[in-house]
């Protein structure tokens, strides 16, 4: 126990840097989290509809996500948009552009495989106890929807907090970056120092997304 | 299924609303925020001075040249120098950190005013933005083991073989200048050390800051080619056609170079990785390369 060399997380201003880096990643993350849902939910309700227009549209939408890497997005709304438009986005904001443009996407394509697993009978079932289509929507279908919802969207999420590592590629100083530069900056003095940051790097996401997977359980079991 | 459909139209409508309100907001409000006055993409030298900061693209994690120390604060080589330019320049300095992927980006879509970022002076690199004149050299180096120093590529014979990383400079270089050296090849930069420290090949080629570095931290190996071929230079660059500012850094590199402003930088900031004998290997003082 004499030096397993965590000295290099506390010199300085180094785990508050640690700290302040996490607290960009969970900005950025919940905030695109936010938004996808509300959007997903919407996108994914619309991506039901038998409408042609509309199901061409969503599924080019849902097609250009996957088939991008998200990196790709972030430079094309990072720079791109200067480039072709002049518009100087923050980069900051450039990530939550594209985060919640990918977490719309996918969370609109859970809703809709959970919307249509919903069998067809709760309608119908619905309909023969008098229900009107509200009264069946809110009651009947949503809380069925948002129960399966919750294993995968959990998976997004998390997915999403992450992802948010691509982002030091546009200058944002997140956690992972933050850790790079410990790791660096004590690269003579500390040559083992990679696996200490590293390791309380994944401690921090740890910490960050636990809480997120016991609110899922806890949701799922409250709501079965 | 028409009582459902009609539910969903309602919500659709929603959304087109939500979306409609979402992009406007987005991006209404950050448009034109910290982008340049006259739309030519890029500040010029009395815009910067009279914006009161230059924005300077900087690594934040390549130790000994841009990194970030234990108390938060931006140092390094290149450090060194930026903030001498702010304090000439009388402006307050905002560091942005980039990668190694990206900085030929920054400068062209104005993000930033200054790279110095260890940036390389390639002929590829000199169409896309404007260099001014260099502060360093890199260029190749070849380390070797104490008991049979390498010092001349022709030392080595048919049967040795050398090591490279993939990928590198050296060994695009070994390929095409010396066809007929067998080369070891490794992925990482660990792999090759272990290797190289087990026995395996006679010299290890490598950037010559690299193997300095390598030489100066573990006993028993030398550097004997400390600059193979035509050395690099690095530079500081600016947005193509940003001539005013370009015009500013090279004056200053100039008289930068009357008060050795380069040696004392790397006295201060890379003699504990290299040591004092690579000094003049790897300066360039007032933008004449002496080689």
């Amino acid at each position: 126990m004499r030096d397993l060399g965590i000295d290099i997380l506390f010199k300085g201003v180094n785990f508050q840097r640690l700290l302040e880096g996490l607290w960009v990643s969970m900005r950025i993350s919940l905030i695109s989290v936010a938004i996808s849902i509300v959007l997903g939910l919407l996108i994914g309700a619309l991506m039901t509809l038998k409408n042609p227009v509309i199901k061409v549209i969503t599924r080019i939408y849902l097609e250009i996500v996957r088939i991008m890497p998200q990196l790709v997005l972030l430079f094309i709304v990072f720079f791109g948009t200067t480039r072709v438009l002049g518009i100087n986005i923050d980069a900051e904001y450039a990530s939550i552009i594209v985060f919640s443009f990918w977490g719309t996407a996918e969370m609109g394509d859970l809703v809709r495989s959970a919307l249509i697993s919903i069998p067809r009978h709760q309608y119908e079932s619905a309909a023969a106890l008098g229900m009107n289509q509200r009264q069946t929507f809110t009651k009947i279908i949503l809380p069925q929807t948002l129960r399966r919802l919750i294993p995968n969207s959990i998976n997004l999420i998390t997915r999403m907090i992450k992802t948010t590592s691509l982002v030091m590629m546009i200058g944002v100083v997140e956690v992972l970056k933050v850790g790079q530069q410990i790791i660096e900056a004590n690269r003579t003095t500390d040559p083992n120092g990679a696996f200490v940051v590293y390791g309380a790097v994944f401690i921090l996401y740890f910490i960050a997304c636990w809480p997120i997977s016991m609110l899922a359980r806890y949701l799922e079991k409250r709501w079965n | 299924m028409k009582r459902r459909g009609r539910w969903h139209k309602i919500l659709a409508l929603g959304l087109a609303a939500v979306l409609s309100v979402g992009m406007l907001v987005g991006c209404g409000s950050k448009s034109g925020s910290s982008s340049s006055s006259s739309g030519k993409g890029y500040r010029t030298l009395d815009e910067i001075k009279k914006s009161g900061t230059i924005r300077i693209g900087v690594f934040s994690d390549k130790s000994p040249f841009g990194y970030v120390d234990d108390d938060g604060n931006y140092a390094g080589y290149d450090v060194y120098f930026a903030e001498r330019l702010g304090k000439d320049l009388g402006v307050k300095i905002k560091y942005v950190s980039t990668e190694a992927a990206s900085r030929v980006e920054y400068l062209q879509t104005g993000k930033v005013d200054i790279i110095l970022a260890n940036f390389t002076v390639t002929d590829e690199r000199a169409k896309q933005v404007d260099f001014a004149e260099p502060y360093m050299h890199v260029g190749l180096g070849v380390v070797s083991h104490d008991d049979r120093v390498i010092t001349d590529m022709s030392q080595i014979k048919d049967d040795d073989q050398v090591i490279v990383i993939s990928g590198t400079t050296a060994e695009t270089y070994l390929t095409k200048n010396y066809p007929n050296i067998k080369q070891q090849k490794f992925d990482t930069y660990a792999a090759a050390k272990s290797a190289f420290e087990n026995g395996t090949g006679v010299a290890w080629a490598n950037d010559n800051t690299e193997v300095i570095a390598f030489a100066k931290a573990n006993k028993g190996y030398t550097v004997g080619i400390d600059a193979l071929g035509d050395p690099d230079t690095i530079a500081p660059a600016v947005t193509k056609g940003n001539s005013t500012l370009l015009k500013w850094i090279n004056e200053e590199i100039e008289n930068l170079g009357k008060e050795n402003f380069f040696h004392k930088d790397y006295e201060a900031t890379l003699t504990s990785t290299y040591g004092a004998d690579y000094e003049d290997t790897l300066v360039i003082e007032g933008g004449k390369s002496s080689k």
